[in-house]
């Protein structure tokens, strides 16, 4: 496929501000992300839709919790667990939020090094991301473990509106797919830096393209977007 | 077209290197240069929020204190992953609005659907539920 020769005509004007630039960059019959590289364009529009796929999980969960006349199982006990002989309610959810939130921050100084050129750094951090995800993933099995032997179903549960399980199963399902598939791209870009291809800009095997270290800020923008949808269940399902 | 693939293809011409330049991005890759406190405050930050809104479970608040709680801190944290984690604060707006307007209009299926399910809710009480 023939790559589309973007012409710079050397320093590129000051770009306006505000509104003004919205109109100036939309309406300019050039692209509209002006300092933004297609990969990290796409992304972001990617992720756009995978945003609306999130959200109507959580609006079907909402409107089968609003319109069954059944109650609604309480998820705080549902999701308690008993540590040292004390019951504490949500734990198992609280600590998962905290994981993800720590790789959350993981990631983010993995592209700050990236840009800085700091290869060991920037893999080591990747994969204590990759880790973090990886114990998330496995906390979830557990969770799902703990709750199918209880007997919670799609179809049914010991404790109310039956829609519950299929809510809990869907939602968290996706999202769980989601970070595994985070965690394969991590330890597969963070191979990359490690083997520096980004400083000597080795062509990829299958894009045969030069890499470069945005490839780990494109990457992290992903793993941002799982912790990001994961603050949105963690409040409409397990706290609401 | 092809022209542009021939000359791509076979030695690393002006074009190539324009071509290099723009995907690197290399005007923007110097304005994503913040130092390291700042992702660690920010961190920092969003410990508290979780820590709070898990205590709002954890002191078991009830109706709609409890509701705009877990809701504030929602929007605080997805705020602070998207501005700072994500970098959105430093992007253009051409593309902060195409990505951060859409998802707000989900707000209007939102609406739609509470009205949708308070309709439902209503024929089931009416016609299914079992008198007591």
């Amino acid at each position: 496929m023939a790559e589309t020769a973007l012409t710079t005509p050397g320093e590129s004007p000051a770009r306006a501000a505000g509104w003004q630039g919205i109109a100036a960059d939309w309406s300019s019959d050039q692209r509209a992300f002006k300092n933004v590289s297609w990969g990290k364009a796409m992304m972001w529009i990617f992720l756009l839709s995978d945003t609306f796929i999130f959200s109507c999980f959580l609006l079907s969960y909402m409107t089968a919790r609003m319109s069954t006349t059944v109650p609604w199982p309480n998820p705080s006990e549902v999701f308690a667990l008993s540590i040292g002989g004390k019951h504490i309610p949500l734990i198992l959810i609280a600590i998962m939020t905290f994981i993800l939130i720590s790789s959350s921050g993981t990631m983010a100084m993995a592209v700050n090094f990236g840009y800085r050129r700091d290869r060991v750094k920037t893999a080591i951090l990747m994969l204590v991301t990759a880790a973090f995800g990886a114990t998330f993933v496995g906390m979830q099995a557990f969770e799902w473990t703990k709750l199918i032997m209880e007997g919670v179903r799609p179809w049914e549960n010991p404790w109310g509106a039956a829609q519950f399980g299929s809510s809990f199963f869907m939602i968290t399902g996706f999202h769980g797919t989601h970070v595994t598939i985070g965690v394969i791209f991590l330890i597969a870009i963070a191979r990359k830096v490690w083997r520096g291809d980004f400083d000597v800009e080795r062509r990829g095997f299958f894009t045969s393209r030069k890499g470069y270290y945005e490839i780990v800020e494109i990457m992290g923008l992903y793993w941002h977007f799982v912790d990001l949808v994961w603050v949105f269940i963690f409040a409409f399902f397990y706290l609401w | 077209m092809t022209n542009v693939a021939v000359i791509d293809g076979q030695q690393p011409s002006l074009q190539t290197h324009a071509h290099d330049a723009i995907a690197a991005g290399t005007a923007h890759a110097k304005g994503q240069q913040h130092p390291i406190k700042l992702y660690l405050v920010v961190w920092g930050w969003l410990f508290v929020l979780s820590t709070c809104s898990y205590l709002v479970d954890y002191f078991g608040l009830h109706g709609y204190l409890r509701w705009s709680l877990i809701l504030l801190f929602m929007v605080l944290k997805a705020g602070l992953i998207v501005a700072v984690f994500m970098h959105m604060a430093w992007e253009r707006l051409a593309l902060a609005y195409a990505i951060l307007l859409p998802p707000v209009l989900v707000l209007v299926f939102v609406a739609i659907m509470v009205f949708e399910s308070e309709y439902t809710h209503l024929i089931r009480v009416l016609f299914f539920a079992s008198p007591t």
